[in-house]
């Protein structure tokens, strides 16, 4: 029976020929990551279990990035916790205030990941299992998976003006639900990925977890190696998924279907096109997070509000993902722009995309934002309101005030 | 070991409900274990008897009290149609089998005396006389579950030098 992309990856680090969708394999691991907010909890298990080495100092990463620079004591604790068990452990990737980017943005940027590699990090919604795993993985590098099945996202079409690939991965949500793909891949294929850039590539696989899916995956192509070319040294080996691979369903997308889209609170699947939201009044955009906080994000941003002033009573907040994305801004003009529409531009941070500081919401409040979650409080209060979006919407929604396509106000 | 039969998406808080989760203490734990659906369950269960269930078993928050609690019940394996993917990595984490077998789970009455052997996978309702195959799990999960879970197992091997 054939393998998937994902099934080939974890089959090489297993170092098995052939592995099957629900097999338990036992994998050695490329990269062991942890932030700000799991890191400690990691620690406190390696250390608690008496480990006394990690098992790479270049392969055990930490981003100092939800609550820093430090909100309160507290994250200004765990931060410190962390600095003292990456010098005790002499880690070469220890990313603190000042070089530090948001985890997801900073790695792919950084050349931490390549294709064909496994990686593991301590995501803050599953730090339970999460933190024992991930102290387990900094001691030993390995761990175990069960080897998902997947689904195929086949890709054709072109994309329409203003469209990026957090209108279509929003979408695709809409389609198969919130956990339409549970514990699955979703490997991406077909001749409309070549309309996709590496930005939004990285968009699309940063919220196949908003599906329930294991991971998103896409295969290697020209636009890939071009990305890789000034960044990863190494050598690297791609992995395509074998004629017949197994596949628990085929979803189809032409992008020639896909507009701007938004979704509602408090589900990401909650997707309708960005002109239904005519009516809604917004009191905030975000502009930023590990999905949206690239140069072509910034990019498209400042396209919109080049010229423009924010509505009344509409706060702006601007969140470069990384330090480099931050100074590129700077260079290319963009901070201007945003200055000029009346926005704040922030260091990198997550800081509003979980409610953690830099733009909490009050009762009552309504935000357009390119984070990746929209349940009830994510922002800050329960009653407030989060709507999903891409920059190019959010940056639209906050010169009107309403949820506005970005074709109305250019 | 005799079977204990419950229905579809148990979840972690019938498991182990919140208001206890304050304690560490696995046997305080599992003296609540399972007590919403089943308030005998505590009085009832011997060392050694399994849990069967039907589908999305420990659903819910991914709190590894759940498992924890079950283990420390005596409880030496949950057969389910299927398992949440956060309480599977948990249980397995910890040291508690686990078995997905859709035909066992449907088919074992409460009460049935069960044995399983973890090498074939091989699942034996003797009341009703029928056998049943899961997939055996490998065997570095088997040696973490002998071992007492994966923070255990990990000790062991990396003093011996692994
Ligand atoms: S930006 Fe948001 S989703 Fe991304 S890592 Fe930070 S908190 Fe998590």
């Amino acid at each position: 029976m054939g393998m998937t992309m994902t099934q080939k990856i974890l089959a090489r680090h297993a170092g098995l020929d052939e592995v099957h969708s629900g097999q338990l394999i036992q994998a050695k691991l490329d990269l062991v990551m942890g932030n700000d907010i799991t890191s400690p909890v990691a620690i406190n298990e390696f250390e608690s279990a008496g480990f006394n080495e990690v098992f790479d100092s270049k392969k055990v990463v930490m981003v100092m990035d939800h609550f820093t620079p430090n909100k309160d004591i507290k994250s200004a604790t765990q931060c410190k916790q962390c600095r003292v068990f990456a010098k005790r452990f002499g880690l070469k990737n220890f990313f603190d205030v000042g070089e530090m980017g948001i985890e997801h943005a900073l790695l792919p940027e950084k050349g931490l990941v390549a294709p064909g590699e496994a990686i593991i990090g301590a995501d803050s919604h599953t730090c339970t299992y999460g933190a024992v795993n991930a102290g387990a993985a900094m001691a030993a590098g390995y761990t175990w998976f069960k080897v998902p099945a997947a689904i195929r996202v086949n890709v054709t079409g072109k994309k329409k003006n203003f469209v990026s690939g957090k209108d279509l991965i929003l979408y695709l949500i809409g389609k198969i639900g919130v956990d339409g793909a549970l514990y699955k891949s979703l490997e991406f294929s077909g001749e409309g990925l070549k309309e996709l850039t590496m930005s939004d590539r990285l968009t699309i696989a940063n919220m196949a977890i908003e599906a329930g899916a294991k991971n998103g995956i896409f295969p290697v192509d020209d636009i890939t190696r071009e990305f890789l070319r000034e960044r990863v040294k190494r050598e690297w080996t791609a992995y395509y998924p074998d004629e017949s691979a197994e596949y628990e369903s085929v979803v189809e997308l032409d992008l020639n279907d896909i507009d701007c889209t938004v979704s509602w609170p408090h589900l990401p699947e909650n997707a309708k096109p960005a002109a239904e939201g005519k009516n809604i009044k917004i009191d905030q955009i975000v502009i930023g997070s590990c999905t949206n906080g690239r140069i072509d994000d910034m990019k498209a941003a400042a396209e919109i509000l080049k010229g423009h002033h924010l509505a009344e009573g509409v706060r702006g907040i601007i969140i470069p993902a990384t330090q480099s994305v931050y100074r590129e801004c700077i260079k290319l003009g963009y901070v201007d722009i945003f200055l000029d529409a009346g926005c704040i531009v922030s260091t990198p941070t997550c800081g509003p995309c979980l409610g953690g500081h830099m733009g909490v919401l009050a009762a009552g409040e309504r935000c357009v934002s390119t984070t990746n979650r929209n349940f009830v409080g994510r922002m800050g209060h329960i009653d407030s309101e989060v709507y999903l979006a891409s920059p190019a919407v959010a940056a639209a929604s906050g010169i009107t005030g309403f949820i506005t396509h970005p074709k109305e106000v250019i | 070991m005799r079977a204990h039969k419950y229905g579809d998406h148990v979840d972690t808080d019938v498991i182990i409900p919140a208001r206890y989760l304050a304690s560490q203490d696995e046997k305080e734990l599992a003296s609540h274990c399972m007590e919403d659906i089943d308030k005998n369950f505590h009085a009832k269960v011997k060392t050694g008897d399994i849990i069967v269930a039907g589908l999305n078993f420990g659903c819910g928050s991914s709190r590894e009290h759940a498992p924890v609690a079950i283990k420390a019940s005596g409880i030496s394996c949950v057969i389910a149609k299927s398992f949440a993917r956060i309480f599977y990595r948990n249980a397995i984490n910890i040291g508690l089998a686990i078995l997905e077998c859709p035909e066992a789970a449907e088919n074992i009455s409460d009460n049935d005396e069960v044995s399983i052997n973890f090498d074939t996978g091989e699942i034996k309702d003797l009341t009703q006389n029928k056998i049943y195959q899961a997939e055996p799990f490998p065997e570095f999960i088997k040696n973490m579950i002998n071992e007492g879970g994966l923070m255990a197992s990990l000790k062991h091997n990396l003093k011996k030098g692994d």
